[in-house]
């Protein structure tokens, strides 16, 4: 009985895994097979051109995407977490009215904060700046975040708190010494959703950064897809690459991954 | 709240031990309370409520290229409010959307349900299993959406070869208006599996196993164990999971717009598509009439999170 169901798992795993298969391998497809037909269902004969041409161009994007990613993180994290304090134990009543308008804040398409942010940034001069993109990446993740930090602030059980307070820490000694490292665990969850959320963005960078010369790999993807519609070996290549710290985070993080997306439903 | 189990999250339900603090204290507090939030006050003032009234600003004038950076816009009222819902691509758009949200929601919801009861008894490999149903939903959308658009292609697409094999001619999948909002809803349901998965197997895992056990001794078959048992017991996490969602979807351009551009003529072409169109798909920005539908989109998803809020309470007092 187990095992059959272990063989019915596999199966439906991989049907929904096909085009992540797919597209590793085309892109280690030779340019000259990729039109074949029927098209090679296994690439019996690798090649990495596509690879060397997907960094060769793309590297400097990539770079960017991560300094964009980490960026995002710290603004996420400095935002978030003394709020989440704040609702958790200060005011554990006035979160109401937070709540409301966090839900309120997860309404508003990309598409429409796209335009706000670059009616403001033509005013700054911050169209196509990497600043302009973090600033807006952030508000992917602050929501979240700060509901997530709330929910998992408002377990730590009061006593602890009071024992620091009767030692005579204050506030925020309280906070710096006892709540944030008892918070480790959301800290981690917060920030790799932050990171994949900035790393995977492509409204913001298509609107605000479209014509900068310091692109993410967003960006870089879809640019190279207009250019040439021949070379799908690198276009895969390069999202197979783009893809990297989506796999890293399902292997060494899985659980705080699975912790967020269930925490995202806590929202209201 | 809809629920409040999560796997890491959980609140541990302690009650807190009231700190009873010096009456002079109290009031400090309450401005120490405020010094931790206000940089998030701050950061929404700024960075949504700002950007938000600047779009009001934008939908209730005519902002030319010119006027954009000059900052001198005729002030129209409502006019490009008027001038999109009398626009005939607006009943189109609207349609598009409503199909693409709801088959999409259902679709996902559906299949993220059999998937998590499949999953509800652990097996050899489950957790492995279940951690690999996420790729699709953590990938970056412009490598999903690039993978399926090579899939498929008329001409080399895995899918047409795959059909030729059955001896089904080629079908222009992205190209032909009549197959287009259907490709994108498929890749968009394949996106949104994940999640619904993960979540509603969360609910799952709340609901008593004593339950079960008892329907097993009356003799209930695991079909009538699921809709007595599982599924009106699932219906907050449902409401809930229906309702992102929705909201999710609403906001949907990066798929359609890497996959279709929202063509061909529109064939897929949503309300969210429509202003990202308006705004910078084209080399002419037009931010009124985008900003005017964007606005539109949100009236619609706060009517249906309001609608949510009125059922849960309906549910709270009956």
């Amino acid at each position: 009985m187990s095992r059959w169901r272990t063989a019915v798992g596999v199966v439906l795993t991989g049907v929904m895994l096909f085009p992540v298969y797919w597209m590793v391998n085309v892109s280690l497809t030779r340019t000259g097979d990729m039109r074949a037909d029927p098209p090679h269902w296994f690439p019996w004969n690798p090649t990495f051109e596509g690879y060397a041409a997907a960094l060769g161009q793309q590297l400097p994007a990539l770079a960017t995407s991560l300094f964009i990613g980490l960026g995002t993180v710290a603004i996420t994290l400095l935002v978030a977490l003394p709020a989440g304090y704040a609702l958790a134990k200060l005011l554990p009543r006035g979160t109401g009215v937070v709540d409301f308008l966090l839900l309120v804040a997860q309404m508003i398409p990309a598409v429409v904060m796209a335009m706000g942010f670059y009616a403001i940034y033509i005013r700054l001069g911050m169209l196509n700046t990497v600043t302009g993109l973090i600033v807006a990446d952030s508000t992917l993740a602050v929501p979240f975040a700060v509901l997530l930090f709330r929910a998992f602030m408002a377990g730590i059980p009061g006593e602890i708190m009071a024992a620091a307070q009767i030692d005579g820490a204050g506030t925020w000694r309280t906070f710096r010494s006892v709540v944030l490292p008892l918070s480790r665990n959301s800290v981690i969850t917060v920030s790799l959703f932050a990171f994949l959320w900035a790393w995977s963005d492509f409204i913001f960078a298509s609107t605000l950064n479209r014509s900068s010369d310091t692109i993410p790999v967003t960006l870089g993807i879809f640019r190279y897809i207009g250019n040439n519609t021949t070379q799908w070996n690198s276009i895969m290549a390069t999202a197979v690459i783009a893809s990297v710290p989506a796999a890293f985070l399902l292997v060494l993080a899985q659980r705080y991954i699975a912790a967020g997306v269930t925490a995202g439903a806590v929202k209201d | 709240m809809a629920f409040t189990r999560t796997d890491a999250v959980a609140t541990t339900g302690r009650p807190a031990a009231k700190v009873s603090p010096a009456p002079g204290r109290r009031r400090s507090g309450r401005w120490t309370a405020l010094a931790f939030l206000a940089p998030l006050v701050v950061y929404l003032l700024v960075f949504y409520a700002y950007p938000l009234y600047r779009n009001v600003e934008l939908s209730v004038h005519d902002y030319t290229p010119r006027a954009f950076v000059q900052g001198d816009p005729e002030f129209t009222g409502l006019a490009n409010y008027r001038a999109v819902l009398s626009d005939d691509a607006f009943l189109a758009a609207l349609r598009n959307t409503a199909l693409f949200t709801l088959v999409s929601i259902a679709f996902q919801y559906a299949l993220g349900l059999a998937l998590a009861v499949f999953f509800q008894r652990g097996f050899r490999l489950s957790a492995v299993l279940r951690a690999m149903f996420l790729v699709p939903w953590l990938l970056p959308l412009i490598v999903s959406a690039s993978t399926w658009s090579w899939m498929l292609n008329s001409d080399n697409g895995i899918v047409n070869a795959f059909l030729r094999a059955f001896g089904i001619g080629q079908i222009n999948w992205l190209t032909s208006p009549g197959t287009a909002l259907l490709s994108v809803t498929v890749a968009n349901i394949w996106l949104g599996v994940p999640f619904n998965l993960v979540i509603l197997y969360a609910g799952l895992q709340n609901i008593p196993a004593s339950l079960y056990e008892a329907a097993g001794l009356d003799g209930a078959n695991a079909w009538q164990r699921f809709w007595r048992i599982t599924f009106p017991l699932l219906r907050p996490v449902s409401a809930i999971t229906l309702l992102l969602g929705l909201i999710y979807t609403l906001k949907v351009v990066d798929i359609i717009w890497i996959m279709t551009r929202g063509g061909p003529a529109d064939a897929s072409t949503t309300l969210a598509i429509w202003s990202y169109r308006e705004a910078f798909g084209t080399g002419q920005p037009d931010f009124s009439p985008a900003a005017a539908v964007g606005n539109l989109l949100i009236l619609i998803a706060f009517a249906a999170g309001l609608l949510h809020v009125r059922m849960q309470r309906k549910e709270g007092i009956s």
